[in-house]
């Protein structure tokens, strides 16, 4: 079928086909790249866990991991619910904000269990349009804890969306958290933002 | 096998289903108002007894002293998880939690030490909530006990059940019965004492303590269930 194509485009075929082989995993989110994502920032959580900082300045570091690694606007978003729609830029951008802090105090805490102990990657793998990263937390004289990641490319880079401990999920259980702040303050954004930013 | 297929319908027949009846969080919690009724009355006893009770025991009971009552307490549920195992058809966990068992009895100084995690067999916890799941009977309706806290129709069903199943309930006498007893509720106040900050978290300082302890609760039970394994349940938040 090779005389169908004109020269150039044999030519031009010949220089694209290695370009868009290499580029493939330099860009595209797969099994391989899922994994690596969770690798650094499994590395990232180990290495404050180790550095033996606590309370403020520990959760600092985990707002910054979360901000590095997670689709934060979308977990804001998808926690506020219904209310996402009707609020304002400003308000959606000081809830998020809010909401950073929040979770780097609320799971800090939480990490700080792990003190002593290590975070290590199990296995990689595709679920609907996203991709599962399986990891256990070792501890010392105790069960490992499981921690899964979940991770898509639709926020326009490679970010977590997800982090279940004991198949218990943030997203979900943050949802159900800022739903009852929400309700509490009879759905003022606002106050329930002023209010988080004090939380966790 | 037909003394066990009796209750099985029973309770396939017993536990709740929702008719579109599911909340916010995918939570089929008819019971609520009873529900959130117990749930202020647990928290007030924990309050009062349990939360002072397990920073005592905590604070005059060493850490290494506390992990033995911990083991001792998780060895004395082996049998009965073998059981489970068995009934479920999962010969391999049954072997897993008989060697566990085995081990942890000789060479763990009869429960004391958890040699079985430190050659690689780690605890399976199954209990008779979850052989029913395996059987298909459905969750039914989230329920709060008294004392023992938050449940659903089909695990409340599973802890009676368990209570009959468990072979050592057979070998001991009354009063290893009670000392097995007094083993497990003073492993459940020092589990308290370890995951103080997070209880207390959850208990008092959630906006809504009962809806947060609902969402917890269903979620980590649903995870032991499957056996670890969650992908129908994950949430795709960009799916619309």
């Amino acid at each position: 079928m090779l005389h169908f194509m004109s020269r150039r485009h044999f030519i031009g075929g010949l220089i694209a086909l290695p370009l868009a082989a290499t580029a493939i995993p330099a860009f595209a989110l797969n099994t391989e790249t899922a994994r690596r994502l969770v690798d650094a920032l499994v590395g990232d959580i180990n290495a404050v866990i180790a550095s033996g900082k606590t309370g403020t300045p520990m959760f600092r570091e985990f707002e910054r991991i979360f901000l590095k690694f997670a689709d934060v606007p979308t977990i804001a978003r998808t926690t506020l619910g219904p209310v996402a729609r009707t609020a304002s830029g400003a308000q959606m951008q000081a809830f998020t904000k809010a909401f950073a802090g929040y979770v780097g105090r609320k799971y800090g805490s939480r990490f700080q269990e792990f003190i002593g102990g290590q975070i290590e990657v199990q296995s990689a793998r595709p679920v609907k349009s996203f991709y599962e990263v399986k990891s256990k937390a070792l501890l010392r004289g105790q069960s490992p804890v499981d921690l899964v990641f979940l991770i898509s490319d639709r926020s326009g880079k490679d970010k977590f969306f997800d982090m279940l401990i004991e198949g218990v999920s943030l997203l979900k259980s943050e949802r159900t958290e800022i739903g009852a702040m929400l309700d509490r303050r009879r759905g003022n954004i606002d106050q329930m933002t002023a209010d988080l930013a004090r939380a966790g | 096998m037909r003394i066990l297929i009796f209750p099985v319908l029973a309770v396939l027949a017993a536990c709740t289903t929702p008719e579109g009846a599911v909340t916010r969080d995918a939570v089929f919690d008819p019971f609520e108002q009873r529900n959130r009724e117990v749930f202020n009355a647990n928290t007030e006893l924990d309050r009062l007894i349990i939360g002072g009770g397990a920073s005592a025991y905590g604070g005059s009971v060493p850490a290494p002293v506390r992990r033995m009552v911990g083991n001792l307490a998780d060895n004395l549920d082996g049998p009965g998880a073998v059981v489970n195992n068995v009934l479920q058809g999962n010969g391999e966990d049954a072997i897993h939690n008989g060697f566990r068992f085995v081990l942890n009895t000789t060479l763990g100084v009869g429960g004391l030490f958890d040699v079985a995690s430190s050659f690689g067999l780690e605890e399976r916890d199954a209990d008779f909530g979850q052989t029913l799941a395996v059987w298909g009977a459905p969750e039914g309706a989230y329920l709060v006990l008294p004392v023992l806290g938050p449940s659903t129709e089909r695990d409340a069903i599973g802890k009676v059940v368990d209570r009959f199943l468990d072979p050592l309930g057979f070998a001991f006498g009354e009063r290893e019965r009670y000392y097995a007893l007094g083993v497990k509720v003073a492993a459940k106040v020092g589990k308290r004492d370890d995951f103080g900050d997070t209880v207390d978290d959850l208990l008092y300082d959630s906006a809504d303590s009962y809806a947060q302890a609902r969402i917890l609760y269903l979620q980590n039970r649903r995870f032991d269930v499957a056996g670890g394994t969650a992908d129908d349940e994950y949430f795709d938040p960009y799916e619309d």
